[in-house]
């Protein structure tokens, strides 16, 4: 790959409206995620982030605009290209997404025997690394049910890397867990991201992670029901022209009092 | 008794410019200050420019003061009635002031449905034509996948197609036996309490043997597969669906109608056949049961039946078992699929599982029944 194509837009929202039925959710959307970036989409609760990360999967169909990927437009693309593009993401859900009828090992194995050519024997040996590169070696013939909620995340996660994707979408992934394993987690997606040199995009609201690891970030807002803010997060923390920003970034009601 | 003080409150000095709102006693449970309704009534004929609240003589207060001045602020707000709250408990001006920090969402005006409109028949049609349609499309899905299941280009799972045929079939032994056996019984008793007017008892065999292959045996086992396995199908993909299953499969590129519909719809196409054989068997010999109680001799009785018995009616029975079970499997699926995501969503997905496939079965009775006729098989 040329240096050119390292920095260009790898994923690329023009002008965006998401709606449910009349119920317009977020209108007017436009950011670019660059090659390498770990892109953060933040917001309060309820403002449409895991329906924006819906709409970048494909799950929802937008009511105007595009999305494009590596300049490609998805929206408009046919459902073989659609699929052809999936291929190269992984993606965590909210509630995991794991395979509840099937174990660890056989939830791994799945995307590696629909889409590559490795033998039997050699998944085998891919999901025992990618189940230790999670942490979660030896939990082969565990059930999603049988292991706890953070260790469920990092069993997403190992599914998620097992086609060695470009880029890697998580929904809230550290959302319920304990303030240590939620800071493994996002070491862990760090490391990966660099090891892997895959894109990231993640919906979330732990300003933890958001400070450790993102490199970009769009906000959401609640009652406008547009982005009204775009750039690195540690940056909007201080010199955000929104005051709503800084008082999420802050973790403060100062501003909404400043504000109203 | 309690030594609270009796709570309540008064408009005082009412004139168009002014009036003062005096709040006295203990706002507490089960003391009765009054609602708001009563105020609002007062200040809409007074209609003040500006409205004092006097707190100072109030005692104790639970949820009941903040509540009615929550109102109250509501109320102002909307009529532009300038608002000056004094005295009151801090701890009560620090719950208004967190509970009208954010603006009260307006709710969308939803046009309201009577009972009427809802018996509506065009309406009740359009519903029906849009059920139809939408099966319609879900079949026309699903003939697609064995298509591609035929070309070898399916995502379907030959050991999730095995765990399925086990689901439906052995476990379901117990049940389908019990239900053929009385249902055997039930015939033949019907049959021999009417016969028996023209003498004609011996013809229950007959009655027994092509009631159960043609009709009974088939549509037994087909309603009680409908409870289990069709609402068991629709339960389990609506758990998947609440629990993210669903779009990590389609965003993993495979189709959910190979991958789950198609097994769970083979294993029950597979399965019923036989159960509907066992199940036609042990309805014969529950009426066999009874014609011999009846009076009957054995020897008669078995003679009678092997007149009757004919691959043609065995063969009908079985055609129907294999369209009964694509349109369990079909419902069931149909529903869990397009189950919402909460716990009593994938509860009514079941529900509406088994009524549809029940509705679905007796209509496909009814019109193979006409067909079967007007052909002459």
């Amino acid at each position: 790959m040329s240096a050119a194509a390292d920095t260009e837009a790898q994923i690329e929202v023009r002008e965006l409206t998401m709606a449910y039925g009349s119920l317009v959710i977020q209108r007017d959307l436009n950011f670019i995620v660059k090659r390498g970036d770990i892109f953060v989409i933040m917001g309060g609760s309820g403002c449409g982030k895991s329906t924006l990360l819906k709409h970048l999967l494909g799950l929802l169909a937008p009511a105007t605009g595009d999305i494009l990927y590596s300049g490609r437009s998805f929206v408009h693309a046919t459902a073989d290209q659609q699929q052809a593009m999936r291929q190269r993401w992984g993606i965590t859900y909210q509630s995991g997404g794991l395979f509840s009828a099937m174990t660890l090992a056989e939830n791994i194995s799945l995307p590696l025997q629909l889409y590559t050519r490795y033998r039997p024997a050699e998944i085998r040996d891919i999901v025992a690394y990618k189940l230790a590169l999670v942490g979660l070696a030896g939990y082969q013939s565990y059930y999603p049910a049988q292991i706890s909620g953070g260790m469920r995340k990092r069993a997403a996660l190992a599914r998620a890397i097992a086609l060695d994707p470009d880029i890697l979408f998580f929904d809230e992934p550290s959302a319920g867990l304990d303030p240590i394993s939620s800071s493994l987690l996002d070491e862990l997606i760090s490391q990966l991201q660099q090891s892997l040199g895959a894109t990231v995009v993640m919906v979330t609201h732990e300003l933890p992670s958001i400070f450790a690891i993102a490199t970009n970030s769009v906000y959401l807002d609640n009652s406008t029901r547009t982005m009204i803010d775009y750039g690195d997060p540690r940056h909007l923390r201080d010199h955000s022209k929104q005051p709503v920003v800084r008082q999420f970034l802050n973790r403060s009601a100062a501003a909404h009092e400043e504000q109203s | 008794m309690d030594e609270h003080t009796t709570p309540g409150f008064a408009l005082l000095d009412a004139t168009p410019d002014h009036a003062r709102l005096v709040l006295a006693g203990d706002w507490v449970q089960g003391r009765n200050p009054g609602r708001f309704q009563t105020l609002q009534a007062q200040l809409r004929l007074s209609h003040p420019r500006r409205l004092t609240v006097e707190g100072a003589a109030l005692g104790e207060w639970d949820s009941l003061l903040p509540a009615f001045l929550l109102q109250c602020v509501d109320y102002c707000r909307e009529q532009r009635i300038e608002l000056d709250i004094r005295d009151i408990p801090e701890g009560v001006s620090r719950l208004l002031a967190v509970s009208t920090a954010v603006i009260p969402h307006q709710q969308p005006q939803r046009p309201r449905t009577s009972i009427v409109q809802l018996l509506r028949p065009a309406r009740l049609l359009r519903n029906l034509a849009g059920e139809l349609s939408e099966s319609l499309a879900f079949l026309g899905e699903v003939t697609l996948a064995v298509l591609r299941l035929l070309s070898g280009r399916a995502t379907t799972r030959l050991s999730d197609f095995r765990d399925y045929c086990y689901q439906a079939g052995p476990d379901a032994f117990a049940i389908i036996s019990l239900t053929s056996v009385l249902v055997g019984m039930i015939l033949a008793y019907l049959g021999a309490v009417q016969l028996r007017q023209f003498g004609a008892e011996i013809y229950v065999a007959d009655l027994v043997v092509i009631g159960t292959l043609r009709e009974m045996g088939v549509l037994m086992t087909a309603v009680v597969m409908a409870g289990r396995t069709g609402a068991a199908y629709a339960a389990q993909l609506g758990s998947m669906q609440s629990n993210d299953e669903i779009d990590a499969i389609v965003t993993m590129g495979i189709s959910p109608v190979e991958f789950l519909v198609l097994p769970r719809m083979l294993a029950l196409i597979a399965i019923m056949p036989l159960l509907t054989l066992y199940a036609d068997l042990l309805g014969m010999l529950g009426g066999a049961a009874v014609a011999g109680s009846m009076g009957i001799s054995w020897t008669q009785y078995l003679a009678q039946a092997e007149d009757a018995l004919s691959f043609t009616h065995l063969g009908v029975g079985l055609l129907k078992s294999l369209v009964f079970a694509a349109l369990i499997a079909v419902a069931g699926c149909r529903s869990g699929i397009n189950s919402g995501r909460s716990s009593a969503a994938v509860g009514q997905a079941a529900t509406e599982a088994v009524v549809t496939a029940i509705v679905y079965l007796i209509v496909a009775d009814a019109a193979i029944n006409i067909l079967f006729q007007q052909v002459g098989i």
